[in-house]
């Protein structure tokens, strides 16, 4: 006798009717304490954070430099100028290289030096930064006989160059094939193609890579540590004025800049956390926040800008 | 759907070839109502059978129908199944052959109302090349039916050369009926009703030389003029 | 095999009285490393005329368009032999410029692919390339490749907006202009309206007649009735019993669609094939 399966199947779902219901729900209710659960970490810390550095963060606080250890008062502005120029300079050594890299890898991923190239990225992303911090002591510090925001941006460029490669790398891939065999058919040469089609359209995922790089180099502090060391005297203002006065040419006056110890937030905040005067504990709550705030903004902005990338493309 | 073939019924262009083989079938059908109306057209002048006429000249009405649903069933076949090549010749083909039918089933008509006209005066002389002459002629419509459903392009190239034998006896008619309007010249009347049967008779053989050249045409691409021994002459 | 275009037939249609000959290949065999997919291909493509070329899938159609424009030599596996001529000269010669070849032939694809640019930057990427820079030779150079492409009325206000932003049939109008924009010869077409809506796609047809008067044009088709409607010579390819494309017949299109030679040929427009 033939089973009738339609009424096999009528009755199964009428009977196990209430139980799906009471596991969905209780599933649904699990999965959603289970999410609050994992978020409570991160809310917990941006609301500690805002707590304890929101009353130092002041006018002054921005614009001023350290006064000494003791005294109340004084900012950070050293420790902000040195990382915006230390996260520029290691932005600009990194993204050359690391957005042809990606071309080279992208367009030849099974050549030697692709296979390798790939292999090499996903070793160095796991590297510990304090190594890489190290590296750049062995590297430029010793030889130069002196610290220097150079240094610093080197050992910072290495950590960023793994990021940018891979974000490349899937933006080029995401570009259609297609666009590079319209081009091509016009009669234009594989670089001229990359140059002027390829890179273009991937260019906002670059940009979103490089951006994504920055943030976490933002946040490095152990290679900083044995490259720049820190310098609570650093005075952009000054130099520039100085350098002016002296006459001296824009490079020379970057050089004093590059060459020079220099201060970030992230050692600032190490350094501060640690020592015995309450006033600049309270600092480095206060750099705590100004560090995740920018590091929040430079991820959303980011991730804005995917979104907006995305909608563009499916027109 | 008996009489669908196999490899219509398995082939990927099932619908087509369904379409293809009804039209076969409907075109058949025509041509067999046709042979019908030719055939009883003259017994019923011999026998001077009025209600036979009369049926016969309704029965028209059924062929002029059955022509155009083939034609609209070919028209519908051509738009919606975009037929190529060879079935896209058969589909013409059919569409000409049906409309020779149904001008030949109009003489059959014509042969007919004939009868009817002639009232009571009766036959100028007995009828003896006429229903000859329409045996032949529908025996020919009836091979050439049947030549273009098999496709055969032998007996397609064969069936015109009897045109010369109805084109014989109609000129045996012609002279007959001349000699006896000579002789008395009041039976003109009576003789042009059986020269027009004998002429309408001639054509329906003229017409089946048509659907010859059709069946040529449809199976092998080429659309060529047959030429019978008379017209070499 | 030699292949001999009967032009002239009984009746009063002509097809054509001595055309030129554009582009010929002569026993042209493609090979990818060490399957052969094309063999022996012989064919004259007609100057101003469209020649469509079908057959089943895979059958080498697309191989045998990339290889007008040497678009294979993209495959590093890719190697030919035999010829493909230019009016007259190998363009797989010795001493030949790929870039010029490419010009001279331009390609439109099967899926159109407009560049993340602007509509203006799209048409004249081709001419930029060759060196021309000045504004006013630019702005003639777009607007007389999409009046010819017949999307100039639609876009004129719009040039700087992006060339994603239009419809797909606009987008595929968009890329024909782009290749007339650097003034080529020979325009092939791989299934140009095959991710087309049926509107667009009669459009293109049309396109492709008003082209014709000025370029050569050779489009690859499995839309038996776009190659019906369309073209003047149509060539029918299928593969052999060792899977490599083979030229079956090339003939005029009136004569492929009512009375074929080949019976594959025949068995493939009426539908039968497989």
């Amino acid at each position: 006798m033939t089973t009738n399966y339609s009424e096999l199947l009528k009755r199964g779902v009428q009977t196990r009717r209430l139980r799906r219901k009471s596991v969905n729900g209780f599933m649904l209710s699990l999965t959603g304490i289970l999410t609050l659960l994992a978020l409570v970490p991160l809310f917990w810390i941006i609301g500690y954070v805002i707590y304890r550095g929101g009353k130092t963060l002041n006018l002054a606080f921005f614009t001023q430099l350290p006064k000494p250890m003791g005294m109340a008062g004084g900012g950070v502005l050293h420790a902000i100028e040195g990382s915006l120029i230390v996260t520029l300079m290691a932005t600009v050594l990194a993204f050359v290289p690391g957005v042809l890299a990606a071309f080279y890898a992208a367009r030849n991923p099974n050549t030697p030096l692709g296979i390798a190239l790939r292999f090499s990225t996903d070793v160095l992303s796991g590297v510990p930064s304090i190594v890489v911090g190290l590296f750049g002591y062995t590297l430029i510090v010793k030889p130069q006989g002196h610290y220097s925001a150079f240094a610093g941006s080197v050992a910072l460029a290495i950590l960023m160059l793994p990021t940018i490669i891979r974000t490349t790398e899937e933006m080029l891939k995401l570009v259609p094939g297609a666009l590079r065999e319209g081009s091509l058919a016009l009669g234009a040469s594989e670089w001229k193609t990359s140059l002027n089609v390829l890179l273009p359209a991937a260019m906002d995922g670059v940009i979103t890579g490089v951006l994504l790089a920055i943030a976490r180099a933002a946040g490095e502090t152990a290679p900083l540590l044995f490259t720049t060391l820190g310098n609570e005297r650093f005075d952009l203002g000054s130099i520039i004025k100085s350098g002016v006065q002296n006459h001296q040419g824009i490079f020379q006056i970057m050089g004093r800049i590059f060459n020079s110890p220099i201060d970030s937030l992230p050692l600032t905040l190490w350094k501060y956390a640690q020592q015995p005067y309450p006033e600049r504990v309270d600092q480095a709550w206060g750099v705590a926040l100004i560090l995740m705030i920018l590091v929040l903004t430079i991820n959303v902005i980011a991730r804005i800008w995917i979104e907006l990338r995305k909608k563009k493309l499916r027109g | 759907m008996e009489n669908i073939p196999q490899e219509a019924r398995t082939s990927v262009r099932r619908t087509l070839e369904i379409e293809i083989q009804e039209l076969r079938d409907a075109l058949l059908y025509l041509g067999s109502m046709v042979e019908s109306q030719i055939l009883n057209s003259v017994a019923a002048l011999k026998n001077r059978d009025f209600d036979s006429s009369r049926k016969i000249i309704e029965a028209d009405l059924d062929i002029n129908r059955k022509r155009y649903a083939i034609e609209e069933k070919v028209m519908i076949a051509i738009a919606t199944q975009q037929p190529m090549a060879h079935d896209l010749r058969l589909l013409a083909s059919i569409l000409e052959i049906s409309g020779e039918l149904e001008r030949m089933g109009d003489y059959a008509k014509g042969i007919a109302t004939i009868n009817i006209r002639m009232k009571n005066d009766p036959l100028l002389k007995p009828l003896v090349d006429i229903p000859v002459m329409a045996q032949k002629s529908t025996s020919m419509l009836h091979r050439a039916l049947t030549a273009f459903i098999d496709e055969d392009v032998e007996v397609a190239r064969a069936i015109p050369q009897e045109d010369d034998e109805v084109d014989y006896l109609y000129d045996q008619v012609y002279c007959d009926l001349m000699a006896l309007i000579i002789q008395d010249p009041t039976t003109i009347q009576r003789a042009n009703w059986l020269l027009w049967t004998a002429h309408n008779l001639e054509r329906v053989a003229d017409r089946v030389t048509n659907i010859c050249e059709r069946t040529i045409f449809s199976a092998t691409g080429v659309m060529r003029e047959i030429e019978t021994e008379n017209d070499k002459k | 095999m030699d292949m001999k275009i009967e032009i002239k037939q009984k009746g009063d249609w002509v097809v054509d009285d001595n055309p030129n000959i554009k582009m010929k290949t002569t026993y042209l065999s493609v090979n990818y490393g060490k399957f052969r997919a094309l063999t022996d291909i012989n064919m004259e493509i007609s100057e101003q005329k469209i020649t469509a070329i079908i057959g089943p899938s895979g059958c080498g159609k697309s191989t045998l368009l990339r290889s007008f424009n040497r678009m294979n030599d993209l495959t590093p596996s890719a190697r030919i032999e035999g010829e493909i001529a230019l009016d007259g000269e190998n363009i797989y010669g010795k001493n030949v410029d790929v870039v010029d070849v490419r010009r001279r032939i331009g390609m439109v694809f099967q899926r159109p692919n407009p560049f993340p640019k602007s509509i203006y930057d799209n048409v004249s990427y081709g001419p930029r390339l060759y060196g021309i820079r000045d504004r006013n030779n630019l702005d003639g150079i777009v607007e007389s490749s999409l009046r010819q492409s017949a999307l100039w009325d639609e876009v004129k206000d719009k040039l700087h907006q992006s060339g994603m932003s239009l419809s797909g049939g606009q987008q595929q109008r968009l890329c024909i202009a782009r290749a007339l924009a650097v003034q080529p010869e020979v325009i092939l077409m791989d299934e140009p309206a095959s991710a087309l809506d049926p509107i667009s796609t009669l459009r293109i047809e049309e396109l492709m007649h008003d082209l014709a008067k000025s370029y050569t044009i050779i489009i690859v088709t499995h839309n038996m009735q776009q190659a019906a409607r369309v073209s003047d010579f149509t060539a029918m390819m299928m593969i052999d019993e060792t899977r490599s494309g083979r030229l079956i017949e090339y003939n005029a299109t009136n004569i492929i669609f009512t009375r074929p030679q080949d019976k594959r040929t025949e068995d493939y427009v009426t539908g039968r094939f497989g």
